[in-house]
């Protein structure tokens, strides 16, 4: 009886830890089985871009797709003019809008009265949410008609309003992020600076930005991906026409538009071109995140 | 050349206009659609139907359609991205293979623009998986758009709940499962809560995708199956046609409700932001 006793009390909490283990593991398996839903959508989301691009790369040519400089579907597949268009675009927003977010970084990390500062960085977070289409939205009621007026031209959409607008969109990436950076530094750099007898602006442009670097390049780069891959706002002001421009106040069409304005009518070889035009902007996208590897890698050496 | 001291003052004017550029701009924008669409939003506007050329035309459908798009994208995107982190951080050992294969993964998901989810939610939900343009197939194509939020936001709650609870909680002899779900996520949840809303304002904001996947029907949609038109893929129809006063009237007002969501969503957060750090100090 004795014995029996025991075994039937040393049995119980043994069923229980069983009991406790397997749901330990079901739940384990539950979580691992969600994390892998993301690996699982890179792979299929790759795997459809390429399968769906590849047969306009086998029957046009890859160079042919690149290069070409004409966009004739179901003819001819030249994407060159979008490249172009992409590349000029996105560059331009960067010349103009990188310089004036990294100067407000440091004008709201280092130099505005506190009150200001917390003015400004909730508002700079505000227009970071607000959806691309209010900022097409507003490039094609104010800077579409401004350069009409300021550059004689009978129509406003082009490359200039394009790149106008991405300048503004990209701001609050590059300000909030680089801003944050700058203030993650010790201050026991500034105080070194100062100490050697530097100015305060010597010592944000000789000590602090260098020592920001990394999170100013991360700041940068995702700008540069907001802009290159803004699909809406750019097709709402540059005018979309598929040719080659020829300066900054004609017509253009992005990868991203190019995408945008077919797809839904495209099919066969034409929708196929279009998800080369995808892969192509995969390939920036990719190349883009390279060199900030590299940059950052630089660095750390 | 200049000298030291007048260099600085370059500079320094150069930082100066530079902030004073932004804050136009920022200001500039928000104004110009603010004070052009305020006084056209009105309850009627709200809550009447879409009519393309009336006085009366309203824009419930768009509202209709956004709130299913949001609350379908996020019970698809939110358990999945939350379980995720709780994956990632309190079961995965740090840095090994699994982990780096599924940081990568992530990151190439935020990485990838927004058109190519359009590209590919086309294809694959609308017609491989036959779901026509519908609210599903927008809402399902979103979900894999606002993951790597989800799974980032939350992974950063639950890093910051100190060490303490989890050895407390086992201490007490409670079960892994146990500890997370009673102690782990209860201290987490500011910061889960602020990854929802974050997402939130990326569904409501995107357009491109949404637009390739769910389509711009004006029709209230009756079920997940139907095409519907949320209110940025609206603003952007009503751009190109904007020929009477009353259509530019009924664009401004969109931005407008556009802009009040986001800076309520902002508001959202900045507020359960500041009641978790008080609770914590």
């Amino acid at each position: 009886m004795d014995s029996a006793m025991t075994t039937n009390t040393l049995k119980l909490p043994e069923k229980a830890t069983k009991k406790r283990d397997w749901i330990e593991t079901v739940f384990h398996l539950l979580f691992l089985g969600c994390a892998m839903v993301g690996v699982l959508s890179v792979a299929t989301i790759a795997w459809f871009v390429f399968h769906e691009g590849l047969p306009a790369f086998q029957q046009a040519g890859i160079s042919e797709i690149i290069f070409g400089r004409e966009w004739l579907p179901p003819a001819l597949f030249g994407i060159a003019p979008m490249i172009v268009a992409s590349l000029i675009s996105t560059l331009g927003a960067v010349i103009i809008g990188v310089p004036i977010a990294i100067l407000t970084a440091v004008f709201l990390a280092e130099l505005a009265p506190k009150w200001l500062a917390n003015l400004v960085r909730p508002a700079v977070e505000l227009l970071a949410g607000i959806p691309s289409v209010v900022y097409g939205f507003f490039g094609l009621v104010i800077i579409v008609p401004m350069i009409e007026v300021l550059f004689h031209i009978p129509a406003g959409n082009t490359i200039l309003a394009g790149i106008i607008v991405l300048a503004i969109m990209i701001l609050p990436t590059v300000i909030t992020i680089s801003e944050t950076s700058l203030r993650a530094l010790p201050s026991t750099y500034k105080e070194a600076a100062l100490a050697l007898g530097a100015s305060h602006i010597y010592s944000i442009f000789r000590v602090l930005i260098p020592a920001a670097r990394s999170g100013i390049y991360t700041g940068i780069s995702l700008g540069v991906a907001r802009a290159i891959g803004e699909t809406m706002a750019i097709i709402m002001v540059m005018g979309n026409a598929p040719a080659m421009p020829g300066s900054l106040l004609e017509p253009a069409r992005t990868l991203t538009a190019n995408i945008a304005m077919e797809m839904s009518y495209a099919t066969g070889i034409h929708a196929s071109a279009l998800y080369s035009t995808g892969i192509v902007l995969l390939v920036f996208i990719v190349l883009l995140n390279a060199s900030l590897l590299y940059l950052n890698h630089k660095r750390s050496h | 050349m200049l000298n030291r001291t007048q260099q600085d003052k370059v500079l320094l004017g150069a930082i100066w206009a530079s902030a004073s550029i932004t804050i136009l701009f920022l200001l500039w924008v928000m104004w110009h659609i603010l004070s052009n669409g305020l006084s056209h939003v009105s309850w009627e506007f709200i809550t009447g139907a879409y009519t393309r050329i009336g006085e009366a035309s309203g824009i419930w459908a768009m509202i209709v359609s956004t709130v299913y798009m949001v609350g379908l994208s996020l019970s698809i995107a939110a358990p999945i991205g939350i379980m995720t982190a709780i994956y990632l951080t309190e079961y995965a050992k740090p840095g090994s293979k699994i982990v780096k294969v599924i940081r990568f993964c992530t990151e190439s998901l935020a990485g990838i623009p927004s058109i190519v989810y359009g590209l590919f939610g086309m294809t694959f939900f609308v017609t491989t998986l036959g779901l026509g343009f519908s609210i599903l197939a927008g809402s399902l194509t979103l979900s894999m758009l606002i993951l790597p939020v989800i799974i980032r936001t939350t992974e950063e709650a639950l890093m910051a709940v100190p060490i303490s609870y989890r050895e407390g909680g086992y201490a007490l002899g409670a079960t892994k499962i146990y500890t997370i779900w009673r102690l782990i996520l209860p201290s987490a949840m500011p910061g889960i809560i602020t990854s929802i809303i974050l997402s939130i304002g990326r569904v409501i904001g995107e357009s491109a995708p949404v637009f390739l996947t769910a389509g711009m029907v004006t029709q209230i949609p009756e079920s997940v199956l139907e095409s519907g038109r949320t209110l940025t893929v609206h603003l952007y129809k009503l751009t190109q046609e904007l020929f009477t006063q009353s259509e530019w009237d009924q664009a401004y007002a969109t931005a407008t409700i556009l802009i009040v969501l986001v800076l309520a969503l902002n508001l959202a957060t900045k507020i359960i932001t500041n009641r978790y750090n008080k609770v914590s100090h």
